[in-house]
Protein backbone atom coordinates (compact mmCIF):
# COMPACT_ATOMS: atom_id res chain seq x y z
CA UNK A 1 0.00 0.00 0.00
CA UNK A 2 1.30 3.77 -0.95
CA UNK A 3 2.22 5.42 2.25
CA UNK A 4 1.29 9.17 2.35
CA UNK A 5 2.13 11.41 4.96
CA UNK A 6 -0.83 12.69 6.39
CA UNK A 7 -1.69 16.32 8.07
CA UNK A 8 -5.25 15.64 10.22
CA UNK A 9 -5.37 19.17 11.73
CA UNK A 10 -7.26 20.28 14.70
CA UNK A 11 -10.69 20.07 13.27
CA UNK A 12 -10.82 15.99 12.07
CA UNK A 13 -9.29 15.34 15.27
CA UNK A 14 -12.50 16.36 17.06
CA UNK A 15 -15.53 18.10 15.81
CA UNK A 16 -15.33 16.50 12.32
CA UNK A 17 -13.95 13.19 12.94
CA UNK A 18 -16.24 11.91 10.49
CA UNK A 19 -14.25 13.72 7.97
CA UNK A 20 -11.33 12.19 9.31
CA UNK A 21 -12.67 8.30 9.46
CA UNK A 22 -14.01 7.98 6.00
CA UNK A 23 -10.99 10.03 4.56
CA UNK A 24 -8.65 7.04 5.89
CA UNK A 25 -10.97 4.49 4.87
CA UNK A 26 -11.29 5.67 1.52
CA UNK A 27 -7.87 6.00 1.00
CA UNK A 28 -7.08 2.85 2.26
CA UNK A 29 -9.71 1.04 0.19
CA UNK A 30 -8.56 2.95 -2.82
CA UNK A 31 -4.34 1.52 -1.75
CA UNK A 32 -2.91 4.58 -0.03
CA UNK A 33 -2.25 4.31 3.22
CA UNK A 34 -2.66 8.42 4.79
CA UNK A 35 -0.06 7.97 7.70
CA UNK A 36 -0.55 10.80 10.23
CA UNK A 37 2.80 12.99 10.89
CA UNK A 38 4.62 11.54 13.95
CA UNK A 39 4.31 15.21 15.69
CA UNK A 40 1.77 18.46 14.48
CA UNK A 41 0.49 20.99 15.58
CA UNK A 42 -2.36 23.23 14.37
CA UNK A 43 -1.98 25.40 11.01
CA UNK A 44 -3.29 28.60 13.01
CA UNK A 45 -6.35 28.26 10.32
CA UNK A 46 -5.69 31.76 8.59
CA UNK A 47 -3.18 32.61 6.43
CA UNK A 48 -2.05 36.14 7.28
CA UNK A 49 -2.69 38.84 4.42
CA UNK A 50 -0.38 41.10 6.34
CA UNK A 51 2.87 41.81 4.65
CA UNK A 52 4.60 43.46 7.25
CA UNK A 53 4.18 40.64 9.85
CA UNK A 54 5.44 36.81 9.26
CA UNK A 55 4.23 35.56 12.76
CA UNK A 56 1.48 33.78 11.36
CA UNK A 57 3.70 31.88 9.26
CA UNK A 58 5.72 30.26 11.93
CA UNK A 59 2.39 27.46 12.65
CA UNK A 60 2.10 26.46 9.39
CA UNK A 61 5.89 25.98 8.42
CA UNK A 62 6.47 23.61 11.55
CA UNK A 63 3.55 21.90 10.09
CA UNK A 64 5.76 21.54 6.40
CA UNK A 65 9.44 21.09 8.57
CA UNK A 66 7.43 17.92 10.44
CA UNK A 67 6.53 17.25 6.65
CA UNK A 68 9.31 17.00 5.19
CA UNK A 69 11.37 14.97 8.20
CA UNK A 70 8.74 12.20 6.49
CA UNK A 71 8.75 12.42 2.76
CA UNK A 72 8.38 14.63 -0.57
CA UNK A 73 4.54 15.92 0.46
CA UNK A 74 1.80 16.07 2.76
CA UNK A 75 -2.03 15.56 2.16
CA UNK A 76 -4.67 16.85 3.90
CA UNK A 77 -8.78 16.75 3.70
CA UNK A 78 -9.47 20.10 5.77
CA UNK A 79 -9.42 22.77 2.89
CA UNK A 80 -8.19 25.33 4.99
CA UNK A 81 -5.80 23.36 6.41
CA UNK A 82 -5.23 22.86 2.87
CA UNK A 83 -5.22 26.49 1.98
CA UNK A 84 -2.80 27.71 4.78
CA UNK A 85 -0.36 24.94 4.57
CA UNK A 86 -0.15 25.37 0.57
CA UNK A 87 -0.08 29.01 0.27
CA UNK A 88 2.68 29.04 3.31
CA UNK A 89 4.45 26.86 1.10
CA UNK A 90 4.45 28.83 -2.16
CA UNK A 91 5.31 32.01 -0.20
CA UNK A 92 8.21 30.66 1.23
CA UNK A 93 9.66 29.15 -2.19
CA UNK A 94 8.70 32.95 -3.49
CA UNK A 95 10.57 34.70 -0.57
CA UNK A 96 13.81 32.68 0.74
CA UNK A 97 14.63 35.61 2.41
CA UNK A 98 11.41 35.01 4.80
CA UNK A 99 12.33 31.11 5.01
CA UNK A 100 15.53 32.04 6.13
CA UNK A 101 13.88 34.39 8.67
CA UNK A 102 11.46 31.92 10.20
CA UNK A 103 13.86 29.10 10.04
CA UNK A 104 16.11 31.64 12.27
CA UNK A 105 13.33 32.07 14.33
CA UNK A 106 12.17 28.25 14.87
CA UNK A 107 15.47 26.64 14.73
CA UNK A 108 14.20 24.14 12.56
CA UNK A 109 16.23 24.26 8.82
CA UNK A 110 12.79 23.89 6.82
CA UNK A 111 14.32 23.47 3.07
CA UNK A 112 11.00 24.23 1.72
CA UNK A 113 10.46 21.23 -1.12
CA UNK A 114 7.55 19.92 0.94
CA UNK A 115 4.59 19.80 -1.80
CA UNK A 116 1.07 19.96 -0.27
CA UNK A 117 -2.05 18.30 -1.95
CA UNK A 118 -5.34 17.67 -1.38
CA UNK A 119 -7.05 13.95 -1.51
CA UNK A 120 -8.80 15.55 -4.20
CA UNK A 121 -5.73 16.20 -5.97
CA UNK A 122 -4.71 12.74 -5.60
CA UNK A 123 -7.66 10.71 -6.12
CA UNK A 124 -8.07 13.05 -10.11
CA UNK A 125 -3.85 13.12 -10.67
CA UNK A 126 -2.28 9.79 -9.28
CA UNK A 127 -5.83 7.21 -9.50
CA UNK A 128 -8.04 9.20 -11.73
CA UNK A 129 -11.66 9.41 -12.42
CA UNK A 130 -12.02 6.25 -14.87
CA UNK A 131 -10.10 3.95 -11.72
CA UNK A 132 -11.73 5.22 -9.29
CA UNK A 133 -15.60 4.55 -11.43
CA UNK A 134 -13.89 0.97 -11.30
CA UNK A 135 -13.44 0.63 -7.95
CA UNK A 136 -16.90 1.47 -7.08
CA UNK A 137 -19.13 -1.12 -5.95
CA UNK A 138 -22.41 0.55 -5.17
CA UNK A 139 -22.85 2.79 -7.80
CA UNK A 140 -24.95 5.95 -6.08
CA UNK A 141 -27.34 5.66 -9.27
CA UNK A 142 -29.89 8.59 -9.16
CA UNK A 143 -28.70 10.35 -6.42
CA UNK A 144 -28.57 14.00 -7.46
CA UNK A 145 -25.32 15.05 -5.22
CA UNK A 146 -24.58 18.83 -5.66
CA UNK A 147 -21.20 20.14 -5.52
CA UNK A 148 -20.26 22.91 -3.11
CA UNK A 149 -16.55 24.05 -3.25
CA UNK A 150 -16.64 27.56 -1.28
CA UNK A 151 -13.38 29.83 -0.81
CA UNK A 152 -10.51 28.60 0.26
CA UNK A 153 -10.22 25.41 -1.51
CA UNK A 154 -9.80 27.34 -4.80
CA UNK A 155 -8.77 31.01 -4.56
CA UNK A 156 -6.45 32.24 -4.93
CA UNK A 157 -5.28 30.65 -8.26
CA UNK A 158 -2.28 31.44 -8.33
CA UNK A 159 -1.30 30.14 -5.25
CA UNK A 160 -3.63 27.23 -4.67
CA UNK A 161 -4.23 26.25 -8.75
CA UNK A 162 -6.11 23.11 -8.03
CA UNK A 163 -8.60 23.81 -10.25
CA UNK A 164 -10.60 26.39 -12.14
CA UNK A 165 -11.38 29.17 -9.21
CA UNK A 166 -14.68 30.50 -11.17
CA UNK A 167 -16.00 27.28 -13.14
CA UNK A 168 -14.43 24.18 -10.87
CA UNK A 169 -15.43 20.50 -11.89
CA UNK A 170 -13.47 18.49 -9.32
CA UNK A 171 -15.76 17.79 -7.24
CA UNK A 172 -18.35 17.37 -10.23
CA UNK A 173 -16.03 14.68 -11.34
CA UNK A 174 -15.76 13.10 -8.16
CA UNK A 175 -19.60 12.90 -8.25
CA UNK A 176 -19.84 11.57 -11.62
CA UNK A 177 -17.27 8.58 -10.88
CA UNK A 178 -19.08 7.33 -7.95
CA UNK A 179 -22.42 7.08 -10.03
CA UNK A 180 -24.43 10.09 -9.27
CA UNK A 181 -25.58 12.78 -10.87
CA UNK A 182 -23.48 16.25 -10.24
CA UNK A 183 -26.26 19.22 -9.74
CA UNK A 184 -24.86 22.47 -10.78
CA UNK A 185 -26.43 25.54 -9.12
CA UNK A 186 -25.06 28.92 -9.23
CA UNK A 187 -23.73 29.14 -5.38
CA UNK A 188 -21.02 26.39 -5.72
CA UNK A 189 -18.12 28.50 -5.04
CA UNK A 190 -20.19 31.81 -3.07
CA UNK A 191 -18.56 32.11 0.10
CA UNK A 192 -20.50 30.37 3.02
CA UNK A 193 -19.36 33.26 5.57
CA UNK A 194 -16.64 31.50 6.88
CA UNK A 195 -14.91 32.94 10.08
CA UNK A 196 -17.91 35.50 10.64
CA UNK A 197 -19.33 32.48 12.44
CA UNK A 198 -18.17 33.68 15.65
CA UNK A 199 -18.25 37.15 15.05
CA UNK A 200 -21.72 37.77 12.80
CA UNK A 201 -23.31 34.60 13.01
CA UNK A 202 -26.29 36.05 11.39
CA UNK A 203 -24.18 36.94 8.72
CA UNK A 204 -22.90 33.68 7.80
CA UNK A 205 -26.24 31.59 8.81
CA UNK A 206 -27.94 34.11 5.79
CA UNK A 207 -25.31 33.43 3.36
CA UNK A 208 -25.53 29.32 3.92
CA UNK A 209 -29.42 29.44 3.90
CA UNK A 210 -29.08 31.05 0.16
CA UNK A 211 -26.56 28.12 -0.62
CA UNK A 212 -28.48 25.58 0.74
CA UNK A 213 -31.62 26.69 -0.59
CA UNK A 214 -30.20 27.22 -4.62
CA UNK A 215 -28.75 23.58 -4.12
CA UNK A 216 -32.44 22.60 -3.18
CA UNK A 217 -33.79 24.68 -5.95
CA UNK A 218 -31.46 23.13 -8.27
CA UNK A 219 -32.50 19.69 -7.52
CA UNK A 220 -29.89 18.68 -5.12
CA UNK A 221 -30.45 15.75 -2.46
CA UNK A 222 -27.24 16.52 -0.76
CA UNK A 223 -24.47 19.00 -0.74
CA UNK A 224 -21.09 17.82 -1.00
CA UNK A 225 -17.91 19.60 0.21
CA UNK A 226 -14.28 19.53 1.35
CA UNK A 227 -14.36 22.11 4.16
CA UNK A 228 -15.46 21.06 7.66
CA UNK A 229 -16.46 24.98 7.90
CA UNK A 230 -17.99 24.96 4.91
CA UNK A 231 -20.04 21.71 6.72
CA UNK A 232 -20.75 23.60 9.81
CA UNK A 233 -21.68 26.87 8.08
CA UNK A 234 -24.36 25.61 6.62
CA UNK A 235 -25.64 22.18 8.12
CA UNK A 236 -26.26 24.45 11.62
CA UNK A 237 -28.68 26.72 9.97
CA UNK A 238 -30.58 23.13 9.36
CA UNK A 239 -30.29 21.56 12.92
CA UNK A 240 -33.19 21.37 15.36
CA UNK A 241 -34.67 24.13 17.09
CA UNK A 242 -37.10 24.75 19.19
CA UNK A 243 -38.60 25.48 16.34
CA UNK A 244 -38.81 21.89 15.05
CA UNK A 245 -37.33 21.48 11.79
CA UNK A 246 -38.50 22.78 8.57
CA UNK A 247 -38.69 19.52 6.73
CA UNK A 248 -36.68 21.49 4.16
CA UNK A 249 -33.37 20.38 5.22
CA UNK A 250 -30.70 18.37 3.14
CA UNK A 251 -27.36 16.37 4.14
CA UNK A 252 -24.31 18.34 4.01
CA UNK A 253 -21.92 15.74 3.40
CA UNK A 254 -17.97 15.46 2.95
CA UNK A 255 -16.93 13.69 -0.58
CA UNK A 256 -15.03 11.28 1.44
CA UNK A 257 -18.44 9.98 2.83
CA UNK A 258 -19.88 9.94 -0.23
CA UNK A 259 -16.76 7.73 -1.44
CA UNK A 260 -17.27 5.01 1.57
CA UNK A 261 -20.59 4.55 0.38
CA UNK A 262 -20.22 3.93 -2.97
CA UNK A 263 -16.91 1.95 -2.54
CA UNK A 264 -18.69 -0.49 0.04
CA UNK A 265 -17.61 0.20 2.99
CA UNK A 266 -19.35 -0.73 6.17
CA UNK A 267 -21.51 1.97 7.52
CA UNK A 268 -18.64 2.66 10.41
CA UNK A 269 -16.52 3.94 7.72
CA UNK A 270 -18.91 6.53 6.85
CA UNK A 271 -18.37 8.44 9.33
CA UNK A 272 -21.85 10.47 9.55
CA UNK A 273 -22.72 10.34 13.01
CA UNK A 274 -23.48 13.40 14.99
CA UNK A 275 -24.53 15.43 12.17
CA UNK A 276 -26.83 18.39 12.63
CA UNK A 277 -28.61 16.60 9.06
CA UNK A 278 -28.91 12.96 9.13
CA UNK A 279 -27.99 11.72 6.23
CA UNK A 280 -28.12 7.97 6.90
CA UNK A 281 -32.14 7.43 5.60
CA UNK A 282 -30.74 9.10 2.38
CA UNK A 283 -27.20 7.13 1.91
CA UNK A 284 -28.77 3.39 3.29
CA UNK A 285 -31.47 3.61 0.77
CA UNK A 286 -28.60 4.61 -1.79
CA UNK A 287 -26.54 1.99 -0.78
CA UNK A 288 -29.71 -0.57 -0.47
CA UNK A 289 -30.81 0.16 -4.07
CA UNK A 290 -26.69 -0.47 -5.46
CA UNK A 291 -27.38 -3.68 -3.64
CA UNK A 292 -23.67 -4.76 -4.17
CA UNK A 293 -22.64 -5.38 -0.98
CA UNK A 294 -25.18 -6.88 1.87
CA UNK A 295 -25.91 -4.51 4.48
CA UNK A 296 -24.70 -4.71 8.23
CA UNK A 297 -28.31 -2.11 9.62
CA UNK A 298 -31.89 -3.34 8.38
CA UNK A 299 -33.07 -0.20 6.79
CA UNK A 300 -35.30 2.02 8.83
CA UNK A 301 -38.84 2.16 7.62
CA UNK A 302 -39.21 5.96 6.93
CA UNK A 303 -36.11 5.94 4.78
CA UNK A 304 -35.32 9.00 3.02
CA UNK A 305 -35.83 9.80 -1.04
CA UNK A 306 -33.74 8.21 -3.32
CA UNK B 1 -20.75 64.65 3.65
CA UNK B 2 -18.17 66.79 2.86
CA UNK B 3 -14.91 65.67 1.90
CA UNK B 4 -11.66 67.77 1.10
CA UNK B 5 -9.44 66.32 -1.10
CA UNK B 6 -5.66 67.65 -0.47
CA UNK B 7 -2.68 66.23 -1.52
CA UNK B 8 -1.52 66.21 2.44
CA UNK B 9 -4.25 63.32 2.67
CA UNK B 10 -3.06 61.26 -0.56
CA UNK B 11 0.20 61.07 0.83
CA UNK B 12 -0.56 60.71 4.65
CA UNK B 13 1.16 58.60 7.01
CA UNK B 14 -2.59 56.13 6.53
CA UNK B 15 -1.79 55.80 3.35
CA UNK B 16 1.69 54.91 3.56
CA UNK B 17 0.91 52.47 6.43
CA UNK B 18 -1.79 50.86 4.31
CA UNK B 19 0.05 50.15 1.09
CA UNK B 20 3.26 49.08 3.62
CA UNK B 21 0.71 46.27 5.25
CA UNK B 22 -1.14 45.68 2.72
CA UNK B 23 2.10 45.20 -0.05
CA UNK B 24 -0.60 47.24 -2.44
CA UNK B 25 -0.41 49.61 -4.62
CA UNK B 26 -3.72 51.86 -3.71
CA UNK B 27 -3.75 53.77 -7.15
CA UNK B 28 -3.89 50.57 -9.07
CA UNK B 29 -7.60 50.62 -8.56
CA UNK B 30 -9.57 52.07 -11.13
CA UNK B 31 -13.39 51.75 -9.53
CA UNK B 32 -14.95 50.19 -11.53
CA UNK B 33 -16.95 48.61 -9.35
CA UNK B 34 -16.38 45.13 -10.40
CA UNK B 35 -15.32 43.96 -6.45
CA UNK B 36 -18.32 45.24 -5.13
CA UNK B 37 -20.47 43.39 -8.35
CA UNK B 38 -19.51 40.20 -7.11
CA UNK B 39 -18.97 40.26 -3.45
CA UNK B 40 -21.21 37.92 -1.37
CA UNK B 41 -21.31 39.87 1.87
CA UNK B 42 -22.11 43.13 0.15
CA UNK B 43 -25.44 42.88 1.51
CA UNK B 44 -24.32 43.35 5.22
CA UNK B 45 -21.85 46.05 4.47
CA UNK B 46 -22.78 49.84 5.47
CA UNK B 47 -19.88 50.54 2.56
CA UNK B 48 -19.08 49.04 -0.54
CA UNK B 49 -15.92 47.04 -1.32
CA UNK B 50 -15.32 49.76 -4.02
CA UNK B 51 -15.70 52.59 -1.84
CA UNK B 52 -13.10 51.63 0.83
CA UNK B 53 -10.58 51.41 -1.47
CA UNK B 54 -11.73 54.95 -2.87
CA UNK B 55 -11.54 56.05 0.55
CA UNK B 56 -8.05 55.16 1.51
CA UNK B 57 -6.82 55.84 -1.57
CA UNK B 58 -7.88 59.52 -0.80
CA UNK B 59 -6.26 58.97 2.69
CA UNK B 60 -9.92 59.34 4.50
CA UNK B 61 -9.23 57.51 8.45
CA UNK B 62 -12.73 57.54 8.52
CA UNK B 63 -12.90 54.12 6.24
CA UNK B 64 -12.13 52.71 10.42
CA UNK B 65 -15.17 53.33 11.48
CA UNK B 66 -16.47 51.49 8.24
CA UNK B 67 -17.98 48.14 9.39
CA UNK B 68 -17.33 46.71 5.82
CA UNK B 69 -13.89 45.65 7.25
CA UNK B 70 -15.29 43.69 9.78
CA UNK B 71 -17.47 41.97 7.56
CA UNK B 72 -15.23 41.07 5.03
CA UNK B 73 -14.93 37.40 4.90
CA UNK B 74 -11.73 36.94 3.17
CA UNK B 75 -13.56 34.96 0.71
CA UNK B 76 -11.21 35.81 -2.57
CA UNK B 77 -13.50 36.32 -4.84
CA UNK B 78 -13.11 40.17 -5.70
CA UNK B 79 -9.08 39.50 -6.08
CA UNK B 80 -10.08 36.48 -8.33
CA UNK B 81 -12.24 39.04 -10.63
CA UNK B 82 -10.41 42.31 -10.22
CA UNK B 83 -8.94 43.32 -13.90
CA UNK B 84 -6.39 45.22 -12.20
CA UNK B 85 -5.33 42.80 -9.84
CA UNK B 86 -5.97 44.71 -6.50
CA UNK B 87 -5.92 42.47 -3.88
CA UNK B 88 -8.78 43.87 -2.04
CA UNK B 89 -8.59 40.78 0.97
CA UNK B 90 -5.11 41.92 1.92
CA UNK B 91 -6.35 45.95 1.98
CA UNK B 92 -9.16 45.29 4.17
CA UNK B 93 -6.83 42.92 6.40
CA UNK B 94 -4.29 46.01 6.56
CA UNK B 95 -7.38 48.55 7.44
CA UNK B 96 -8.14 45.61 10.18
CA UNK B 97 -4.71 45.21 11.59
CA UNK B 98 -4.30 49.17 11.78
CA UNK B 99 -7.75 48.88 13.80
CA UNK B 100 -6.30 46.04 15.87
CA UNK B 101 -2.91 47.41 16.63
CA UNK B 102 -4.80 50.02 18.06
CA UNK B 103 -6.64 48.66 20.31
CA UNK B 104 -9.36 47.00 18.87
CA UNK B 105 -11.60 43.73 19.73
CA UNK B 106 -14.31 42.75 17.52
CA UNK B 107 -15.56 39.95 19.25
CA UNK B 108 -17.06 40.41 22.36
CA UNK B 109 -16.67 36.74 24.06
CA UNK B 110 -19.73 37.14 26.68
CA UNK B 111 -21.91 37.98 23.88
CA UNK B 112 -21.39 34.82 22.03
CA UNK B 113 -24.53 32.35 22.20
CA UNK B 114 -23.52 29.56 24.21
CA UNK B 115 -24.98 26.80 22.10
CA UNK B 116 -23.24 28.25 19.06
CA UNK B 117 -19.92 28.14 20.96
CA UNK B 118 -20.31 24.51 22.31
CA UNK B 119 -20.89 23.33 18.44
CA UNK B 120 -18.31 25.67 16.52
CA UNK B 121 -15.50 23.89 14.82
CA UNK B 122 -12.19 24.52 16.43
CA UNK B 123 -10.68 25.96 13.03
CA UNK B 124 -13.89 28.94 13.09
CA UNK B 125 -12.70 29.59 16.88
CA UNK B 126 -8.90 29.94 16.28
CA UNK B 127 -9.65 31.31 13.40
CA UNK B 128 -11.86 33.97 14.24
CA UNK B 129 -9.72 34.80 16.97
CA UNK B 130 -6.77 35.43 14.51
CA UNK B 131 -8.51 37.67 12.57
CA UNK B 132 -10.75 39.67 14.79
CA UNK B 133 -8.79 40.20 18.34
CA UNK B 134 -5.13 40.84 19.08
S1 LIG C 1 -6.96 24.78 9.43
FE1 LIG C 1 -7.87 24.26 11.06
S2 LIG C 1 -8.59 22.39 11.17
FE2 LIG C 1 -6.95 22.73 9.92
S3 LIG C 1 -5.35 22.55 11.53
FE3 LIG C 1 -5.61 24.51 11.08
S4 LIG C 1 -6.90 25.18 12.58
FE4 LIG C 1 -7.04 23.14 12.52
S1 LIG D 1 -16.97 28.44 1.93
FE1 LIG D 1 -16.67 29.23 3.84
S2 LIG D 1 -15.58 27.82 5.11
FE2 LIG D 1 -15.60 27.10 3.11
S3 LIG D 1 -13.74 27.78 2.31
FE3 LIG D 1 -15.16 29.44 1.96
S4 LIG D 1 -15.18 30.73 3.55
FE4 LIG D 1 -14.21 28.87 4.02
S1 LIG E 1 -12.45 45.35 -9.07
FE1 LIG E 1 -10.38 46.10 -8.71
S2 LIG E 1 -10.17 47.89 -9.98
FE2 LIG E 1 -12.35 47.41 -9.87
S3 LIG E 1 -13.06 48.70 -8.17
FE3 LIG E 1 -12.55 46.72 -7.30
S4 LIG E 1 -10.46 46.90 -6.64
FE4 LIG E 1 -10.86 48.60 -8.01
S1 LIG F 1 -12.83 39.13 0.02
FE1 LIG F 1 -14.13 40.49 1.19
S2 LIG F 1 -14.54 42.21 -0.16
FE2 LIG F 1 -13.71 40.57 -1.40
S3 LIG F 1 -15.52 39.58 -2.21
FE3 LIG F 1 -14.91 38.48 -0.36
S4 LIG F 1 -16.05 39.41 1.29
FE4 LIG F 1 -16.17 40.77 -0.45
Amino acid sequence: MMKIPYYPGCTLSTKAKGYDRSGRAVAAALGMELVELPDWQCCGATFPLATDNSMALIAPTRVLYQAEQTGEQVAALCAICYHVLKRTQTALERDPAMRERINWFTEQEYGGRVRVVHLLELLRDSLGWEELARRVVRPLTGLRAAPYYGCLLLRPYEEIGLDNPEAPTILHDLIRALGAEPVDFPYNTECCGSYLTVKDPTVSETLSRDIVASARAAGAQVLVTACPLCQFNLDWPQRETAFGRTGEEIPILYFTQLMAVALGLPEEDWGVEGMYTDPRPLLRNVAQAAGAVPHPTPPPSAAGEG
Amino acid sequence: MRTVISLKNLRSQFVRDVEEISGEDLLACNQCGKCSAGCPVAAAMDMLPSQVIRMAQLGMTEVLQSRTIWICASCLTCVTRCPKGVDLPRLMEALREISLRAGASEINLDQLPPDLVRELPQLAIVGGFRKYIK
